[in-house]
């Protein structure tokens, strides 16, 4: 048990380790939705210290991977464009798009730069306003407040050279699709933590009640992991599907209610096609009419354009927890995080780069020589 | 992007109605938006995500995710930026 010591609390660990085992009397697949918790699993080995009975099944989380080819292939002609200043996290600069990525463009000239926030993009806007200053609004609940923030302000402050291209997604819905697909093996979820600091808990009590399953709001550390994997056998175990919130001391049943204001006035529900994995319905926000003239999408006419997903990528599976990355026979070889197929691959939330970084060697996609 | 790192906040200032910190990840200095925790004060820890902080949070839990966080090498990598990409 050498993982234990990294814990931070070895004991804690220890005891909520055989807590685990000492619940477990049948086989269970838990889902950790978000792709920082399938980081830590992977990163601390918490899977292998678990009952062979309990599966960890990597669920669609990772915001990187799962933004439309079609939007990355936007972002890429947008950002090709001579007036435009394309603003981004750094995350999204390797995630491929049909041809090529923002490297590419930036390499051939474009002026592509990384932020850390969307209002140093706002700030780009005012210092530079001979530029059309574009901003690409990716992520999931916790993300969107900052860059509905970043609408807001560039709106009062009468910046008309700053846009967003926002692709935000949402979690109950993928949550509702996994389940409502009728071919999910999940019996229960870990819920991310800090997407209900933003939005509550209270939009996963119907789930959990729809399709009898535990929904545990978990953290990011490996104690919080393993906290929620604990509790959600014990709820398994017990033949209860209840929302339980592991992660107290950031998240409250009724969320931040400033930033659910903001996001209601800067956003609406739209379908949204998540890459690997399909359309979708309600499962995205996009900028409401109010805002048009921030909105990239409308203010760029990028003409008709092919969408291509490289063939040999099956991301889409590995989001919905149907394959693990190294049961794709390019993982390692001709997929790796210099050179990825995949967006899974690129993102440090993807499941393809979690597995690369922490379980290639003695893997036998290791031994295909990656 | 979805860690979300904790930040004590060192000073607060308001840039045109907009209430503004800056806070210590760890020893780097960033700017952080406060518009959706305006309670915070002066000496808080909040979770930061993508210069917004989006809840407070108490010291003891702070400097636990905080160590975790260094010892794994990934502040940096949240706090992004500087290296243009996570990949390694
Ligand atoms: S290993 Fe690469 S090619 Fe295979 S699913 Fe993951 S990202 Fe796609």
């Amino acid at each position: 048990m050498k993982y234990l010591d990294e814990f931070g609390d070895p004991d804690r660990a220890r005891r909520l380790v055989a807590e685990i085992h000492a619940a477990t009397t049948r086989p269970w697949s838990v889902m950790e939705v978000c792709g920082g918790q399938t980081h830590a699993i992977l990163r601390h080995g918490i899977d292998q210290l678990l009952p062979a009975e309990i599966e960890l099944v990597h669920g669609p989380g990772c915001p990187v991977c799962v933004t439309p080819l079609e939007m990355i292939d936007r972002a890429l002609l947008i950002a090709a464009r001579p007036e435009v200043t394309f603003c981004s996290f750094g995350d999204m600069l390797r995630v491929p798009g049909s041809a090529g990525d923002l490297f590419t463009v930036k390499a051939a000239g474009g002026d592509v730069r990384v932020v850390y926030s969307p209002l140093d993009a706002v700030a780009i806007a005012e210092a530079e306003p001979d530029r059309e200053v574009v901003f690409f609004g990716v992520g999931f609940e916790t993300t969107a407040p900052a860059n509905a923030m970043a609408v807001v302000q560039a709106h009062d402050r009468g910046l008309a050279n700053f846009s967003v291209l926002a692709s935000h997604v949402l979690v109950p819905p993928a949550i509702e699709a996994l389940m409502a697909s009728g071919t999910s093996r999940v019996d229960g979820f870990l819920a991310a933590g800090h997407v209900c600091t933003v939005m509550g808990t209270h939009q996963y009590a119907p789930l959990a009640a729809r399709y009898r399953v535990p929904i545990v709001v978990t953290g990011f550390e490996p104690l919080d992991v393993l906290d929620g994997i604990r509790r959600c056998v014990v709820q398994l175990e017990a033949g209860r599907a209840e929302v339980e919130n592991a992660y107290p001391r950031a998240v409250t049943a009724e969320g931040n209610q400033p930033a659910q204001e903001v996001l209601a006035s800067v956003f609406e529900v739209c379908d949204r096609p998540w890459r690997g994995i399909g359309t979708i319905p309600a499962s995205g926000w996009r900028l409401r009419a109010e805002y048009a003239d921030h909105d990239a999408e409308r203010r760029f006419d990028v003409g008709a354009f092919v969408v291509e997903e490289p063939a040999a990528c099956r991301a889409g599976e590995v989001l919905q927890g149907l394959i693990k990355p190294d049961e794709c026979e390019a993982f390692g070889a001709t997929c790796t995080p210099r050179t990825p197929l995949g967006a899974t691959m690129v993102s440090s939330e993807g499941a393809c780069a979690a597995y690369f970084r922490y379980r290639r060697s003695g893997s036998p996609a290791a031994l295909r020589g990656g | 992007m979805c860690l979300g790192i904790p930040g004590k906040i060192l000073a607060i200032r308001d840039d045109r109605g907009t209430p503004m910190a800056t806070a210590d990840f760890g020893g780097v200095t960033k700017d952080v938006c406060l518009a959706y925790v305006p309670e915070a004060e002066v000496g808080d820890y909040t979770i930061v995500h993508a210069g917004f902080a989006i809840t407070r949070l108490d010291e003891a839990a702070a400097l636990e995710t905080l160590a975790m966080m260094d010892e794994l090498g990934v502040i940096d990598e949240e706090l992004g930026g500087e290296s243009e990409g996570s990949a390694p």
